[in-house]
């Protein structure tokens, strides 16, 4: 019966398997912004979470429009997303009971180092993208309802440009995919310092533009609303969304550094 | 090119470091892949069999479903199982969503169709083959079945080992059931997606590297072990 034996033997290899596959109870689920992960820092801060509290942080990074349809669900137990607006009205909507500012950091505009629509000299942003627009110079959008991406929407309308024609190319990815592909064809883009800082393949890219007050990028934690989503892990992301704001959590944010640079700054009230 | 050259000695330093978090990935990716091969095998080799020996109305409606479920889009299975799952979902209470048993769902359904469909062509000949000597000894159908899948043996190891290599290399359904959360739910493909958008091309690459090594040597496992018990079995 070797047949039956070799059955036998998979098969309880495949129990020990789904065994080691169960999950620890302690934890939460975390919907967040690409910027954040891929900077480094939930890899900084989270740790020092979890060793003062015994949580651990379970992260999903994605767009913040996708972090808010994650959050609409109940599919986390709390979201840190950038999109001030957006989060007023997820508040709103019942969705959330509660929204803190945490940190901030800028955005910038990166682009090819010869600078064809000379953007480098401009007086604000809008003067910036205008001058992009004005040029035809490429220009590669993330175009995915991301928090950066809605946030460059609004500077076009604030520039009194309608961003459509061949140079203006909506990619639909992410920061990360969105800057390869920006360097790739050797075109604008309007990024996060953070993930900027961190990203590794610039090759022609550089940053062109910062400094405008317009440019300012609020991150923000949600407290998810209990009423709407019972089964979630309230206490626990309450914990984490009031450690974010303590003076630990601020400290934790603010000791973050990539190549000596700070890349968020705490400021919660 | 220096990409791929950096490429190699990451992976090389990578392989050499046995850096853990790296190993619990590798197994995490074996563990869910080889999981959801044996469960759809499982469903897949008696489905594509039995398939392959009744005749029915709307036989050939469902063959036809199969062959095209094998062009499934991981991400349309992903998006399937992630609805299905979700705490809005009709599952949604099982708390499933983010967890390695999502991805092995979400993997079952993309390799389901492909050992089915291509074990149902296989029975279908061999069947076609031997059915005087079947009918004379007065099997039935079902009977037939185990005896037939016995003896397909050699070709359908090829057959499950393509359902591997589906399982093994998408990366679409696992990072929308997953969430590609580090230590969690992380497996190679999405470690390379994740790698290529923090623009750090060699490691991308690297992982890609050992990817293909792994599967190489789960290929070569199967071949030898094929080979050895053709040998012996004559």
């Amino acid at each position: 019966m070797k047949k039956a034996t070799a059955f036998i033997t998979l098969g309880a290899l495949g129990l020990t398997f789904s065994g080691s596959l169960m999950a620890a109870d302690d934890y939460i689920t975390l919907a967040s912004t690409t910027s954040t992960e891929n900077s480094g820092l939930f890899d900084a801060i989270i740790p020092t979470f979890t060793e003062e509290t015994g949580i651990e942080v379970r992260v999903v990074a994605v767009g913040t429009g996708q972090a808010f349809e994650i959050g609409r669900r109940g599919d986390a137990d709390s979201l840190l997303v950038h999109d001030t607006a957006g989060e007023e009205q997820f508040v709103a909507d019942g969705y959330a009971t509660e929204r803190l500012n945490v940190m901030y950091n800028d955005f910038v505009i990166v682009g090819p180092s010869d600078d064809p629509a000379g953007i480098s000299d401009s007086e604000s942003v809008t003067d910036a993208m205008q001058r992009i627009a004005e040029s035809a110079s490429p220009f590669a959008s993330r175009g995915d309802d991301s928090g950066t991406n809605r946030a460059e929407l609004r500077l076009w309308e604030d520039a009194g440009v309608t961003p459509k024609g061949e140079w203006y190319r909506e990619l639909g990815s992410g920061m990360g995919p969105t800057l390869n592909t920006a360097a790739g064809m050797d075109a604008y883009t309007f990024t996060d310092r953070a993930t900027w800082v961190a990203f590794e393949n610039p090759q022609d890219l550089t940053l062109l533009f910062e400094g405008d007050e317009a440019l300012f990028n609020q991150y923000g934690s949600l407290l998810l609303s209990e009423e709407r989503h019972p089964d979630l892990k309230h206490d626990l992301a309450a914990q984490w969304h009031e450690w974010l704001v303590s003076e630990e959590g601020q400290q934790a944010i603010a000791d973050f550094e990539v190549d000596g640079q700070q890349l968020f700054f705490p400021n919660a009230e | 090119m220096p990409t791929s050259d950096n490429a190699f000695r990451t992976a090389l330093a990578l392989i050499m470091s046995m850096d853990s978090a790296l190993l619990s990935i590798v197994i995490l990716s074996l563990q869910v892949s080889l999981i959801a091969v044996f469960v759809a095998s499982l469903l897949a080799l008696p489905l594509g069999a039995a398939l392959a020996l009744w005749r029915f109305p709307g036989r050939n409606g469902v063959i036809i479903a199969l062959n095209a479920l094998m062009g499934l889009p991981p991400v349309v299975a992903g998006l399937c199982v992630y609805l299905l799952l979700s705490r809005a979902g009709p599952l949604g209470e099982w708390g499933l969503l983010f967890t390695p048993t999502a991805m092995v769902i979400a993997q079952v359904i993309l390799v389901l169709p492909i050992i089915a469909a291509l074990t149902r062509q296989q029975i279908e000949a061999l069947h076609a083959e031997y059915a005087e000597q079947l009918n004379s000894l007065g099997l039935s159908r079902s009977r037939m079945i185990p005896t037939l899948l016995w003896d397909a043996r050699f070709a359908l190891m090829t057959v499950i080992l393509a359902g591997f290599g589906r399982a093994s290399a998408e990366v679409g359904a696992v990072m929308i059931v997953g969430g590609n959360i580090d230590g969690v739910t992380r497996v190679m493909t999405t470690s390379i997606v994740l790698e290529t958008s923090k623009g750090n091309l060699p490691m991308a690459l690297g992982l890609g590297i050992i990817l293909l090594a792994l599967v190489t040597m789960i290929n070569a496992i199967a071949h030898i072990i094929g080979e050895t018990a053709k040998r012996r079995l004559g």
